[in-house]
């Protein structure tokens, strides 16, 4: 196996498993706010580090552009779709969690 | 050099299932949609690993228009939980 | 949103109507071009009829949205951009470490115990400013911006622990930085 074929490998297996972690946080968070802060963070930069090997796996062409559109479409997208539902369940009213509250 | 991106697809896969959870069962509106959007992400990183393991380039171009859908639906469904209606004319 | 209208030759000149369209044109072309894959898509060279499909679907997109994507006026412009490039670097050192964090609490390393703060950004005046700081507070670690007030400049933000949070009203690294990168300065002069 080459160089290039180990690098990419090595990024793809890092996005996998900061998107892992990411579905764990959806699950154990004890909130809508705190599921939020696990789902945007972790799904925006596990997305990205897949499709950057990806990226790596193909050298110079024009699907590397393609896929570098993608990518970087969603590093602006991901945080204004985070910002856009916690500003409308602030608004709403759904209740925040303090410490030492029933898990909702 | 099929076999890691075959693992990686099974892997998202498996984790669309256990996000599924949280669509169904989630209390209220706003975890499901919550669900919903991350199960659209994770759609978009599937569509560029399958087009890699059948070795189809077109499948880039679905990815992009995709995941500009997905953001423009998020946006409206956002705004229309929080004020109840979407063009206020 | 306000509406000017253009009466005076005064008006229309210093709009600079012409720079906008053509600016815009040649991104969006050059965006098709990308787009189109010369080498995958089409395996014969360029010609008139596919150069001619270009312009026409990038000239439709221009004469819809040619008044919104560039300013009217913009003054140290290209400053703004050279110094916005070390920012981005720094943001991506940002992204990483957010992951890193919330790798942490969600494994129980480090304990979760939310607050909503507010403050305010007397420093900020421009609306990209207030753009490029929310979505930096975003991505840090810990924090998510809950609403923005334009008018006074108050943030409004949802932190998971008390580091972040402290690191955000107490600190204030990275207001400053910001209005660095922006060349804004602070009003009263003290912060």
């Amino acid at each position: 196996m080459l160089a290039i074929d180990i690098i990419s490998t090595l990024f793809m297996a890092a996005g996998a498993l900061v998107m892992i972690l990411g579905t764990l946080g959806l699950l154990k968070f004890p909130d809508f706010y705190t599921r939020l802060h696990a789902t945007g963070k972790c799904d925006t930069l596990g997305q990205i580090l897949i499709i950057f090997g990806c990226m790596i796996y193909e050298g110079f062409s024009f699907i590397t552009i393609k896929l570098l559109f993608v990518t970087l479409f969603y590093l602006f997208a991901g945080p204004c779709s985070t910002h856009a539902l916690m500003k409308a369940a602030y608004v709403t009213g759904v209740p925040v969690w303090k410490k030492g509250d029933k898990r909702m | 050099m099929i076999l890691p991106f075959v693992a990686v697809g099974i892997i998202i896969a498996c984790t669309i299932l256990v996000c599924s959870y949280r669509a169904i069962f989630g209390p209220g509106t706003f975890n499901r949609i919550v669900a919903v959007n991350m199960i659209g992400t994770k759609a978009i990183v599937l569509l560029v690993i399958v087009g890699y393991i059948g070795e189809r380039p077109q499948f880039v171009d679905v990815a992009l228009m995709y995941a500009a859908i997905s953001f423009i639906g998020t946006l409206i469904i956002a705004k229309y939980a929080e004020r109840g209606e979407i063009c206020s004319r | 949103m306000e509406m000017t209208v253009a009466f005076s030759p005064e008006d229309i000149k210093s709009e600079n109507r012409t720079f906008r369209f053509v600016l815009t044109f040649s991104v969006m072309f050059i965006f098709w071009l990308l787009l189109s894959a010369w080498s995958v898509y089409f395996p014969e060279p360029y010609d008139f009829t596919k150069i001619s499909r270009g312009v026409f679907c990038a000239l439709i997109v221009t004469l819809l949205t040619w008044e919104m994507f560039v300013p009217r006026r913009g003054d140290k412009v290209l400053m703004k951009v050279q110094r916005l490039i070390p920012y981005i670097g720094w943001e991506i050192w940002q992204i990483y470490l957010a992951a890193l964090d919330v790798a942490k609490r969600i494994l129980g390393i480090l304990p979760i115990d939310p607050q909503i703060v507010e403050f305010d950004t007397p420093m900020l005046r421009s609306d990209f400013a207030f753009l490029t700081f929310a979505t930096s507070i975003t991505l840090t670690p810990g924090t998510i911006t809950v609403l923005v007030d334009p008018e006074r400049g108050r943030y409004t933000v949802h932190a998971i622990a008390k580091e972040p949070a402290d690191s955000l009203t107490v600190d204030q690294g990275m207001q400053k930085y910001v209005g660095w990168v922006f060349m804004e300065e602070s009003k009263e002069g003290e912060k």
